[in-house]
């Protein structure tokens, strides 16, 4: 008899309540945020088509991390999906959200059909769709069987955090949506793909083989680089937060592969760590995320554009705006001691640690995995830079940006609240660890009851009697005091007059907004380090007047996007190409069709009896 | 309150020190130049010249450019607390390890780089576009030394590493890898170059272009105590020697002092370096970081074999 009727609908362990306080950590301020920027943007019947939607998004991604059952899930999977899918398409009037839109459903239908097949080898199984009759089930699995599932969940899910190379549906979605929803499907909405691993191949399947780990830590630094690269050479700002999203990803896949790895290892310890330090960074690219999202909003609000480089000089007319960005970048570029810091550092404190503790050549690989993060890291930074720098320091550089008026209370309270718990989430690290060394623990099924911290820093044990330290709070307190000692000496001291005079011009005495460094020419020594993955081009054109005297130049700057180029297109060409072909199945006379359908009902026979 | 008694004496320490240690290395290269040179004490005057100095803003500089310095002193002051000086492990060892110093070094140049891009100056923007381009190739290599230190001595924690009495091949090449990472934190030559205002080639100069007064003394200060922070990490990690774990001043001086000789062997080495060696193109830097990358992989290599 067939088990459709669920026992467990939904559950509430550790691990489903932390992904539950993440969704509403990030929905709660961007809801709030929602109110001043949907107003004066969409009539009053869209405004409220757009709360109606948001509130289905929110239940469906609720729904996904606490459904206790298959069907459960795949059903708030698809919500979800489609919920995010008229989102994306919101601003109907643009052409390029219905292609953005087209190319995230089509994306997301591709990973939802791996996830049933994965689902329905899991049935075959279990004859139940029950996750705890599922996790019973595939304790007696064959290994070629579970490695199937995995690579199926994989891809299913890999394509809904948008691993490289299935980012390709994010750079276009995540920017087009209002910016409330960018910054939910960014900070929160991608998560669920982590749940889903976490939950479907860490606690139901159980890690087997310890190439399992090793493919997820090699995609994971993949989607670490790519990710950043290409952000940096982005200068439309929701698109290169959201190839940020894709770096990121990758930043919380390591945690994860790593306790992946660490479990086929037999170090239960190190896993728990590292999963805890995935989980880590998951909450805190939410917060960050979300805020920075939110950020690029207000700042399109008030400006109308996305190119940051026709913005600029943004902080003296948005000061709140630029304040808040700051503290998002900061963390985003793990600056201590705020949030992202505080969870890179224990990320790679994970493959430290465990470098102590496997044997020979791993230990180099786990090293290099290491060394792939502290690059990507120097390199958000280098990007953040650009980002805050470009849009919000310097001389304005177009009357958008000249005109730009802060942006209305209740988007700045939506700011604000997640730029506090940037500041938070930073401080009160021993207790978050706390929590999420429980969650972990549940999700992997291991005792953690052993494990200890102490309270004001973060204690770690990698051998006997050798201890390393962290104190966020200390750090915060010692950066402050001597801040505001060498404030005090400084102000003390013979105080002379400061003069305002203008930059130092060469002499030159018309230095203008033309003058300033551009996101393109910031990120110049990247693009030619970077060469041959971006394999960058450019357009010059001269109009002379004579040979002697050009009257003007326009330079332009692309790189190829190598995912796009060499793997989607060729496929994509493949499926007109097939498309075309099949057409001619269908060349509408009535008679061919009645033949397909006599043959169809013959073949249906021959199936029914023989099988 | 001992505790704090130390620290403060560090921090003063640092400060009154780091500048003498750029003049002399200064004075050494003078030296092999066959030149005369200016004085070792040449460092200490310019502050004092910069502190009396008023300061000349830029119009369009907003908040950043002013809180900038102040953040890249204190960030630099709190790694410098870091670092195990007079005794065994330093006081303010439980609020961080050495993975955290490289994040908080990262706090300062970040500040900097934004105040470069505030005055809306070319030069600003190249000097903060090179520094992020430099430092991010930065990051692996020391990252790399990190984990080949962390193999060796089993822990990231600043004191294990003073803690230890052998030196091995490993900790020797990890330390030449230090070496060269410092020579691009520092910008030096062949990385960078300190003593010219040139558009083509300056990055660190470029950054700080705007400042003027006191401002800038305090950046020229932190950069001076940074300086000092590598070079007494690579004396930790080439003579690992055991400091005393008592805090007994008097014996602590004394460490400190034969923490000097070490100190000022590296600044030879350096002083050596900046003479031999021509500046190299912004590109071409990248090749030097990846050598010191190299032979970060080496000295791993070398800590999982065991010498």
């Amino acid at each position: 008899m067939l088990d459709l009727l669920p026992k467990h609908i939904f559950l509430s362990d550790p691990l489903s309540l932390f992904f539950l306080f993440v969704i509403f950590i990030v929905s709660l301020p961007s809801a709030i945020y929602s109110f001043g920027y949907l107003k004066g943007e969409y009539p009053l019947k869209k405004i409220i088509l757009s709360w109606f939607l948001l509130a289905i998004f929110i239940l469906s991604m609720a729904a996904v991390v606490t459904a206790g059952n298959v069907l459960v899930f795949l059903v708030a999977w698809e919500m979800m999906s489609l919920a995010s899918y008229f989102l994306v398409v919101f601003d109907t009037t643009h052409e390029r959200s219905i292609k953005a839109g087209t190319i995230y459903v089509v994306m997301t239908q591709i990973g939802a059909a791996f996830l049933i097949a994965a689902f329905m080898i899991m049935y075959s199984y279990a004859r139940s769709f029950d996750l705890f009759a599922l996790k019973n089930a595939c304790l007696a699995m064959p290994a070629q069987t579970k490695n199937i599932i995995f690579v199926s969940l994989l891809i299913g899910f890999g394509t809904k955090a948008g691993i490289v190379p299935l980012h390709i549906w994010l750079p276009y979605a995540h920017p087009q949506a209002p910016s409330h929803i960018s910054s939910i499907m960014s900070g929160v909405m991608i998560k669920t793909a982590i749940y889903g691993i976490i939950r479907f191949v860490m606690f139901i399947l159980g890690v087997s083989a310890a190439w399992w780990g090793v493919l997820v830590l090699i995609l994971a630094v993949i989607s670490c680089l790519v990710g950043v690269i290409y952000a940096l050479m982005e200068h439309d700002i929701k698109k290169l937060l959201a190839y940020h999203s894709v770096e990121n990803i990758g930043i919380i896949l390591l945690g994860v592969g790593l306790a992946m790895f660490f479990t086929s290892q037999g170090l239960p310890y190190l896993a728990v760590f590292s999963l805890m330090a995935g989980l880590y960074h998951l909450v805190n690219h939410a917060i960050f995320k979300g805020l920075l999202f939110l950020c690029a909003g207000s700042v399109y609000k008030a400006t109308g554009t996305r190119d940051i480089e026709k913005l600029g000089g943004l902080i003296k007319t948005m000061p709140y705006t630029a304040a808040y960005f700051l503290l998002g970048a900061m963390a985003i570029s793990a600056l201590p001691p705020l949030n992202g810091f505080v969870s890179e550092w224990l990320t790679l404190q994970a493959f430290f640690l465990g470098a102590l503790n496997v044997i020979g050549g791993t230990k180099l690989f786990l090293g290099f995995c290491a060394v792939m993060l502290a690059l990507t890291s120097g390199l958000a930074a280098a990007c953040f830079v650009k980002a805050f720098g470009i849009t919000f320091l310097a001389g304005p550089r177009s009357h958008y940006a000249k005109e730009a008026k802060e942006v209305s209370l209740s988007m700045k309270a939506g700011m604000f609240f997640l730029s506090l718990l940037t500041i938070v989430f930073g401080l009160a690290a021993t207790m978050i660890i706390r929590y999420l060394t429980r969650a972990a623990g549940s999700a992997m099924d291991i005792d953690i009851s052993h494990m200890q911290f102490s309270l004001n820093n973060i204690t770690l044990n990698p051998q006997a009697g050798k201890s390393i330290y962290l104190s966020p709070p200390l750090l915060a307190l010692v950066l402050l005091v001597l801040g505001i000692t060498g404030l005090v000496i400084f102000c003390a001291w013979r105080r002379k007059r400061s003069v305002r005079h203008n930059t130092w011009d060469c002499g030159y005495y018309r230095l203008d907004a033309r003058n300033e460094y551009t996101a393109t020419a910031f990120s110049k020594p990247f693009r030619i380090a970077f060469s041959f993955f971006l394999l960058p081009y450019r357009k010059t054109q001269k109009i002379r007047e004579s040979f002697y005297h050009v009257r003007s130049f326009t330079y332009e700057t692309h790189t190829i996007q190598v995912f796009k180029k060499y793997l989607y297109d060729p496929v994509l060409v493949l499926v007109f190409r097939s498309a075309k072909s099949m057409r001619r199945l269908q060349p509408g006379s009535i008679h061919l069709y009645l033949m397909y359908i006599f043959i169809t009902i013959i073949l249906l026979i021959v199936f029914m009896r023989w099988f | 309150m001992n505790k704090i008694l130390l620290l403060t004496l560090q921090l003063a320490f640092f400060i009154t020190v780091a500048p003498l240690l750029s003049g002399l290395i200064t004075k050494i290269k003078n030296n092999i130049r066959m030149r005369e040179g200016q004085s070792v004490f040449q460092p200490y005057y310019n502050l004092v010249k910069l502190f009396s100095k008023s300061e000349v803003i830029s119009g369009t500089a907003s908040w950043i450019f002013r809180s900038a310095p102040f953040v890249v002193f204190s960030s630099t002051l709190t790694a410098a607390l870091l670092i195990p000086v007079f005794i065994f492990t330093s006081p303010a060892h439980t609020m961080g390890d050495l993975l955290a110093m490289v994040f908080i070094f990262a706090l300062g140049r970040f500040f900097l780089a934004l105040a470069a891009l505030d005055t809306g100056s070319s030069f600003g923007g190249m000097g903060s576009s090179r520094e992020m381009f430099i430092s991010s190739l930065v990051e692996p290599a020391l990252c790399m030394v990190i984990f080949a230190v962390s193999l060796q001595f089993g822990s990231t924690d600043i004191s294990t590493f003073s803690g230890a009495h052998a030196i091995s091949v490993s900790s020797i090449i990890a330390a030449l890898a230090l070496f060269l990472v410092s020579i691009a934190e520092t910008s030096r030559i062949p990385v960078d170059n300190q003593e010219t205002h040139l558009e083509l080639t300056m990055v660190h100069e470029a950054m700080v272009l705007e400042y003027s007064g006191r401002p800038l003394a305090l950046i020229e200060m932190a950069s001076y105590i940074k300086q000092m922070v590598f070079f007494f990490l690579i004396a930790q990690i080439v003579f690992p020697i055991c400091l005393p774990s008592y805090e007994n001043l008097a014996q602590a001086f004394s460490w400190a002092s034969w923490y000097c000789v070490r100190i000022i062997l590296i600044s030879i080495a350096a002083a050596l370096v900046e003479v031999a060696v021509a500046k190299m193109r912004l590109l071409r830097v990248a090749d030097f970081l990846e050598f010191a990358f190299v032979l970060g992989v080496i000295a791993c290599v070398c800590a999982i074999v065991g010498v």
